[in-house]
């Protein structure tokens, strides 16, 4: 235990900035995750089309295990960054686009129709009605793929580094003490980042929507509503 | 030119062949190719296939524990409501623990410390889509059901669970693959199952090594989340039959 606490006092430097790292590599692989899935499961949700394939893109991403993807990488590109984003990308991937999908392919028909009657062109239905409602269910898939990513990026000491895994992967260095205090680092690191997009995700969604259910806001919603849209989007396809 | 030359006279001093024998991929893997099926083929029995046997050993252990705990747990939810939420927190706290922090060798360098991380990792999954389906079964089923004159413990038996196995799959499907996945990372404290070769070939820098077990990784994921869709339509014939007519 005093060993922790000494870790903490000559390490401190150190842990700051391998934190930072940590969330830079993190913060990359969200935004290329959402640039790739968010487009495609918003414009599919949106058409009512491509079920298939957006719920088995995700399906085949969420079956690559990281480390193999990190491996194969470095053999393929070497030491880099790359191997990490790689790996990380295909993690965030899944609960981005699966969550996108069943959201704007969800909203109710009826406020479409609605929309529609007013005279709504198909593009403000969709950033007019159906983005806004769709959005608390956007942004839980969001929230899910970063505390999988804060969760995972350890991993990227194996394929050139940066960040905590620096140090959990590295006993021989930091000795017990350091392993467990940096994974002490990253636990709470992944309960800061749950609770802050928590917030976020609470605030972005429409007031009308706000009395959300009870046991959605206090698990991970993220983690709750993926799972959810998984068991219906499989039964259905099934 | 003097290297030139040297190059050229050093065989002729050697008594044995001139040309190396470069046959059965010895060439790639003398190189460190990036991937030297030969060799691969030649060592599958003896250094990859115990690994892939392990790896499904790890991940059974894991998936058929954690659905016995989850099981049970969504069937005391389910009929309890007050549990609900504290099984819910209980799960979903595991659930954003990293990874490799289940792997802290706490409990010791063993298969029970991966086993217990990978068990945690289930229960989420399981515990929620267990819930979720067994309380998606419509209220008016569960009404006819009494109405017929269903016991509680039958119709949980013959009318909640059957209605709800498709959810129970699903999250068994995620939870196989996801276990498989995260399998690899366990052998970071027991060097067990296809991350082991990994973990080794990596720090050696042997190519062909790491690349083949990481693809046995992956077809194993990709294999065990078909073989889990065709058990899914095997054991609800109904959903399919059901189809053409709707």
């Amino acid at each position: 235990m005093s060993d922790l606490v000494n870790f903490y006092g000559d390490n401190s430097g150190l842990l700051l900035e391998k934190t930072l790292a940590h969330l830079g590599i993190g913060a990359i692989a969200i935004a290329v995750a959402l640039l790739l899935a968010l487009p495609l499961g918003v414009v599919l949700g949106h058409r009512h089309a491509g079920a298939f394939l957006a719920i088995n893109t995700s399906n085949v991403f969420r079956a690559l295990p990281s480390l193999a993807l990190i491996a194969i990488s470095l053999a393929l590109f070497g030491l880099s960054l790359l191997n990490v984003e790689i790996a990380l990308v295909a993690l965030a991937i899944p609960p981005i686009l699966t969550n996108s999908y069943t959201a704007v392919d969800g909203v109710d028909p009826d406020a479409v129709e609605a929309a529609r009657g007013m005279g709504m062109t198909d593009r403000q239905v969709l950033t007019r009605v159906e983005l806004p409602l769709a959005w608390p269910l956007i942004f839980a898939g969001i929230r899910t793929a970063a505390v999988y990513v804060v969760a995972t990026a350890p991993l990227a000491a194996i394929a050139g580094g940066g960040g905590l895994g620096d140090i959990i992967l590295n006993q021989p260095t930091y000795r017990l003490a350091g392993v467990i205090g940096a994974t002490i680092v990253v636990v709470v690191l992944a309960f800061a980042v749950d609770g802050l997009l928590g917030r976020v995700q609470r605030a972005v969604t429409p007031r009308g929507l706000r009395p959300a259910r009870q046991l959605q806001t206090l698990v991970p919603a993220g983690t709750d509503t993926a799972v959810a849209a998984e068991a219906a989007a499989s039964a259905e396809k099934v | 030119m003097s290297p030139v030359a040297v190059t050229a006279v050093a065989p002729l001093a050697q008594s044995g062949p001139v040309i190396p024998n470069f046959g059965r991929g010895d060439d790639c893997i003398r190189n460190n190719g990036k991937f030297c099926l030969h060799w691969f083929l030649d060592n599958f029995d003896e250094r990859f296939l115990p690994r892939v046997g392990e790896h499904l050993k790890m991940t059974a252990i894991a998936v058929v524990l954690g659905f016995v705990i989850a099981f049970a747990a969504a069937l005391v939810a389910h009929r309890h409501a007050r549990f609900k939420l504290p099984f819910a927190n209980v799960a979903s706290l595991f659930y954003t623990i990293p990874s490799i922090a289940f792997f802290v060798p706490i409990t010791g360098l063993t298969l029970t410390t991966a086993e217990i991380g990978l068990i945690g990792y289930t229960l989420l999954i399981l515990v929620r889509n267990t819930v979720t389906g067994l309380d998606g079964v419509p209220e008016e089923v569960r009404e006819a059901a009494r109405g017929m004159g269903f016991k509680p413990m039958h119709q949980l038996l013959r009318i909640d669970l059957p209605l709800a196995v498709p959810a129970i799959i699903a999250g068994l499907r995620v939870a196989t693959v996801t276990t498989i996945s995260l399998a690899t990372i366990a052998a970071f404290i027991t060097p067990l199952g296809l991350g082991a070769p990994i973990f080794n070939a990596i720090q050696s820098g042997a190519n062909t090594e790491f690349v083949g077990a990481s693809l046995l990784a992956i077809a194993l994921a990709l294999v065990a989340d078909m073989a889990i869709v065709l058990l899914q339509r095997a054991v609800t014939p109904w959903a399919r039959a059901r189809r053409p007519s709707t």
